[in-house]
């Protein structure tokens, strides 16, 4: 196996591109071989049951999660090695976090910091990673929180927020690093049902801008709507992938017509 | 406790004198109106909270008898060397003495911790060995060790390990008594303090470090700015503790005639005999300095956790919710 970006991507660079990704905790093999292919600017939604490997793959994508075999390239990167007279070598930690900074990533319990207000959570990064001078970061920092539709809580802390407001900041802080990629793993399953609206508008403000995003949801009518490609996983290999109107609607699987029937 | 100006007496449990009679139907026959009113219904007796109370009252008017008619306590002695001169250099090489050790016992704990949870298995064994031993023998001990380290290397040098030497000192010169107490004390502070910063790095959720992560943050900025603030909420209490705690432990080091309070009560009493009233002298700057350093450590614990806002949404449950929160 090459760790050469295969031939038929030719026609542009893929802003993820994995081959048959295995990954195993222990005994139990969680990924089984995935591929994935996720163009510059699409939507890609992963859904299936739990435990099917979805957040491990996504987690895989910016290194939070080392693969055991198969290969995986970020915008023509390997993630997390370097290939060198073929053999492969850990990435240093420099290099990891470079790759990082430009991978954004949405969890689906926020992970804000608590001990920072909205604001000081946006402009972390920005100023740690990048070095970027403060004025400016805090500038497109207060012009996120508005853009989010929190321009007014820039003070306030995380506790003091609603779980679809913190999961907005959330959204802001990873936008804040002008990330090339999004990732959301499961970003409304933590929110009470009346406040999934708000967080899933942003996201489609999001795709609509032409942000290249991978998210694991559970929103059956956000993946329908925003999706380019819907891939549904179980027990660790991709089942079926292709448009929603297809894998949503008219499912060539078994499985994938028993996951629906009972999400829908 | 919003209760009518018009209660009746006895309707406070605490505002009654023991054994007076309660009236509390007064109060209860003038509500009998509608349910919209504020209850008075009469209190439940407690008899033996009262009991409890009389017996200690007894105990602390023996306690406090005993302590002013025994002459044998000589409070005169007692106020005479409280502000002595030598007492007072003493204390002030106790309270030296704490803040060199705990300096040492915070910055080796951390150290201790963050070796603790490194993925290499070498340095974290080292740092479980290192706490195994520091923790598993007496300080007292290990005061005694370093003061008399001389019988064991008269000289310690700088050098090459196994090659030649720059440079070298008598080891009593280079740890005088003072180093011996610090080194002592300090270092068996550092493998107490590793487990608490230990606990308190535990605590803090691992979305945390993740999301600083996925941000392109490396594990020392990791470490410093987002892991290691959130931990002084948990870290700081027993700290506190364990700073009151050293200050009594200092005492230990009169062992190695290092003069400090007790050593310095010690010297007084070895020569006029008044043994008692000098230790009353120790005891008392002893709890004097000791209830200072309560009161910062209610500050710096509201500092640290001003009404608990320093709390995630929904990942854990909220300990008080006076700031408007909306999980």
């Amino acid at each position: 196996m090459t760790s050469e970006i295969p031939a038929e991507a030719e026609n542009g660079t893929p802003m993820v591109l994995a081959e048959s990704i295995r990954r195993s905790f222990g005994h139990n093999e969680v990924l089984r071989g995935i591929d994935l292919r996720v163009e510059p600017g699409e939507v890609l939604c992963l859904i299936g049951p739990s435990g099917s490997g979805k957040t491990t793959m996504l987690r895989c994508i910016n290194h939070l999660e080392k693969i055991d075999s198969g290969r995986l390239w970020v915008d023509g990167d390997l993630v997390g090695y370097r290939e060198h007279r073929g053999r492969l070598h850990e990435l240093r930690e420099r290099e990891v976090c470079r790759r990082r900074a430009d991978i954004g990533m949405v969890f689906q319990r926020f992970n804000l910091f608590a001990h920072m207000t909205a604001l000081e959570n946006i402009m972390e990064a920005p100023l740690r990673v990048r070095r970027e001078k403060r004025s400016e970061v805090e500038k497109r920092a207060r012009a996120l929180l508005d853009r989010v539709g929190l321009g007014n809580r820039c003070e306030a802390y995380p506790s003091q927020l609603s779980g679809g407001q913190q999961q907005r900041v959330a959204i802001a802080r990873a936008l804040a690093m002008r990330p090339k990629l999004m990732l959301f793993d499961e970003p409304t399953s933590a929110l009470d049902p009346e406040l999934v609206g708000e967080v899933l508008d942003i996201m489609r403000g999001l795709a609509a801008d032409g942000m290249t995003m991978v998210v694991v949801t559970h929103e059956m009518g956000f993946a329908r709507e925003v999706a380019d490609t819907v891939v549904f996983m179980d027990g660790g290999v991709v089942v079926e992938s292709g448009p929603p109107g297809q894998v949503l609607v008219d499912p060539q699987h078994e499985r994938t017509r028993s996951f629906l029937s009972k999400v829908l | 406790m919003a209760l009518s100006a018009d209660k009746a007496p006895g309707g406070e449990p605490g505002a009654q004198a023991p054994g007076s009679p309660a009236a509390p139907v007064t109060g209860a026959a003038g509500a009998g109106a509608s349910t919209a009113d504020v209850i008075k219904a009469v209190p439940v007796r407690h008899p033996g909270r009262w009991v409890g109370v009389a017996v200690l009252a007894l105990l602390a008017a023996m306690l406090v008898h005993a302590l002013v008619t025994n002459e044998a306590f000589h409070w005169d002695i007692v106020w005479k060397y409280l502000f002595s001169e030598q007492i007072l250099r003493g204390l002030w090489a106790t309270l030296f003495l704490t803040l060199y050790a705990m300096a040492i016992g915070v910055v080796g704990g951390v150290l201790l911790a963050i070796l603790r949870l490194s993925p290499n298995p070498v340095l974290r064994s080292a740092s479980w060995l290192y706490t195994w031993f520091f923790r598993g023998t007496p300080v007292m001990i290990q005061i005694l060790f370093w003061a008399s380290i001389g019988a064991l290397y008269p000289r310690l040098s700088i050098g090459v390990p196994f090659g030649p030497e720059f440079a070298s000192a008598e080891s009593n010169t280079l740890i005088p008594l003072l180093g011996a107490a610090v080194l002592g004390l300090g270092l068996n502070e550092a493998a107490y303090m590793a487990e608490i910063v230990r606990a308190g790095v535990g605590a803090v959720d691992t979305g945390q470090a993740e999301a600083s992560q996925a941000l392109g943050m490396n594990q020392a900025q990791t470490m410093r700015r987002i892991v290691l603030p959130q931990a002084m909420r948990v870290i700081i209490p027993p700290t506190g503790n364990e700073t009151i705690s050293m200050l009594k432990t200092t005492s230990l080091v009169s062992v190695i005639a290092y003069t400090e309070l007790l050593y310095a009560a010690q010297i007084i009493y070895s020569r006029n005999f008044q043994t008692i009233p000098l230790l009353m002298v120790a005891a008392i700057w002893y709890l004097a300095v000791t209830s200072v350093l309560s009161v910062g450590q209610y500050f710096l614990e509201r500092h640290y956790d001003p009404a608990g806002r320093n709390r995630v949404g929904p990942s854990r449950p909220m300990r008080r919710d006076q700031s408007g929160v909306v999980t």
